[in-house]
């Protein structure tokens, strides 16, 4: 495929669209939807200067907090859980619970817990979004290669090389997917704990400019939303090909032969 | 042969007695964790209470409307949201100009989480169900679609071309050869649908306020029914484990030709 092919069907669909949307706002007077250059503008106005760093970023910095310990604690107990046959029976039915409940129903909880602050919000973030990486690591322990499991035994692999070497890289892709679906868990806890509790942060502003019927900056905060989602994405892409990269060669050279 | 068998479900009992062991013992530390002065009992009421309270939910009829009407904005959501991916994952997966042309717009619209509608869903629908259909249809929407695109990528291109030498038409191909290979990945995208369709609908009625028994678990917080708040989100797992139990449960139904699932039953 030529290059200007490729890159008509990368834009070719989003313009049609932007078209499409900008047309029919073209004359019209409807109050709840913006312009798309009114949007583009409010989108700069609202959310580059004091705001960024006011709102933005300390949102930010708390799903990004929140998500390092849920993950990070996920693969630890994971592996602790996973390895040990009693303990994994002993809390298998109790963490499939916690699972169960919808994440968001912590927020009033842990809000009489802890309070209204930072602590809480990252609390919300590590409490929701630590059971798929904790569950799919206990299941990918679980399922490790029995003949590899077996060979690592008889060449004396024990400790801590054993994890290092054989059962990290075993569940590493188990682990990914569990990722994946914490960071989207994550982001929807930062902006709903924002909203729920708090007098800053992103879902806090998008509210208010809702309360305020400021339309446009309520449509570029929805933006925003998107294009942080959007980032998290290819960020995990990218370090999903990075860390999973012998994975997928496994994977492709299996799938051909 | 007898023996083995014996020993698997020995081994097999033996599991259930240690989960049941572990949720005995959870209930036991949350009981004594208030009672020893841990945690104050403000914050933290015994285990106990909290059960009593549930018991007491269990027999109310305004507790069965609000876990109807949770229901309710649930199964309408996840039908919407699963027969639009169907139509929308059929048109695009069967031709390969419209797979490359929509790709940018579907993994920029994905990522978008579904609670940034909210204030939109305010705006438009109040507090009325619409608001949480918006939601719950806008999430579980990407992935039924995603996991049925993926399904249809993986079509065997000899299968396919076979078929047509065959004389199969479009519609026949899509019946015979695209479906039955799409349907694996189908179930898979139901499942974590209908899973993050409750957390949608929950989280509708918890923000926007309208019925259900999240808006209930915002009352009791604000009113410090604290028990009460602690029996509401008992009540929430309980029916985000059945959800999931069922979704396996049809899963394992609906695709019980497939080779994966038999291979599980003849293990």
């Amino acid at each position: 495929m030529s290059p200007l092919k490729r890159i008509a069907y990368f834009v070719g669909l989003p313009i049609l669209l932007i078209i499409v949307w900008w047309a029919l706002s073209f004359g019209s007077t409807n109050f709840f939807v913006p312009k798309p250059i009114e949007l583009a503008q409010t989108l700069w106005s609202t959310w580059i200067g004091d705001r960024f760093f006011d709102d933005v970023l300390p949102s930010l910095g708390r799903l990004a907090v929140g998500l390092f310990f849920a993950i990070a604690l996920g693969i630890v107990l994971g592996l602790l859980i996973g390895s040990t046959r009693w303990l994994r029976n002993l809390l298998e039915p109790l963490l499939e619970f916690f699972r169960a409940i919808p994440p968001p129903v912590l927020v009033p909880l842990l809000m009489l817990l802890i309070g209204i602050n930072d602590g809480m919000k990252v609390a919300v973030i590590i409490s929701g979004a630590i059971w798929p990486v904790l569950l799919n690591t206990v299941e990918g322990v679980r399922a490790v290669d029995s003949v590899l499991n077996d060979s690592c035994r008889s060449y004396g692999i024990a400790g801590f090389a054993r994890i290092r070497y054989f059962v990290l890289p075993a569940v590493t892709p188990q682990i990914m997917a569990g990722v994946r679906q914490s960071l989207s868990i994550g982001l929807i806890l930062m902006v709903i704990s924002e909203m729920f509790a708090s007098s800053s942060g992103l879902g806090f502003t998008i509210v208010q400019f809702q309360r305020n019927f400021a339309i446009p900056e309520m449509w570029s905060g929805i933006v925003v939303l998107g294009l942080i989602g959007l980032g998290l994405a290819l960020i995990f892409q990218f370090v999903e090909r990075r860390v999973l990269h012998w994975y997928h060669g496994l994977k492709e050279i299996t799938h051909d032969s | 042969m007898r023996k083995q068998r014996s020993t698997a479900a020995g081994l097999k009992a033996k599991a259930l007695g240690l989960g049941i062991g572990g949720i005995i013992l959870f209930f036991l530390i949350w009981e004594a964790a208030p009672r020893l002065g841990l945690v104050s009992d403000r914050y933290l009421p015994p285990a106990s209470e909290v059960l009593a309270r549930l018991g007491e939910y269990l027999t109310e009829a305004a507790f069965w409307n609000d876990v109807a009407d949770t229901m309710m904005s649930w199964a309408l959501g996840l039908a919407i949201a699963t027969v639009a991916a169907i139509v929308v994952g059929l048109i695009i997966g069967s031709s390969r100009f419209l797979r490359r042309a929509t790709h940018t717009t579907i993994e920029f619209l994905r990522p978008i989480p579904s609670v940034a509608l909210i204030p939109l869903a305010v705006l438009i629908f109040g507090t009325s169900i619409e608001s949480t259909l918006l939601l719950v249809v806008y999430a579980s929407f990407w992935q039924v679609l995603l996991q049925l695109l993926y399904g249809i990528a993986d079509v065997d291109a000899v299968a396919n071309d076979t078929a047509k030498s065959y004389g199969l038409g479009r519609l026949a191909r899509v019946r015979y050869v695209i479906w039955p290979t799409a349907l694996p990945y189908l179930m898979t995208g139901l499942r974590l649908a209908a899973a993050v369709a409750l957390i949608l609908a929950i989280t509708a009625e918890l923000i926007i306020g309208t019925p259900g028994l999240g808006k209930q678990i915002a009352l009791t917080q604000a009113g410090g029914a604290i028990s009460s708040m602690y029996a509401l989100v008992l009540a929430t797992g309980m029916i985000g484990v059945l959800i999931n139990l069922a979704a396996r449960i049809i899963e394992k139904r609906v695709l019980s030709w497939h080779p994966s699932v038999r291979g599980e039953v003849v293990l």
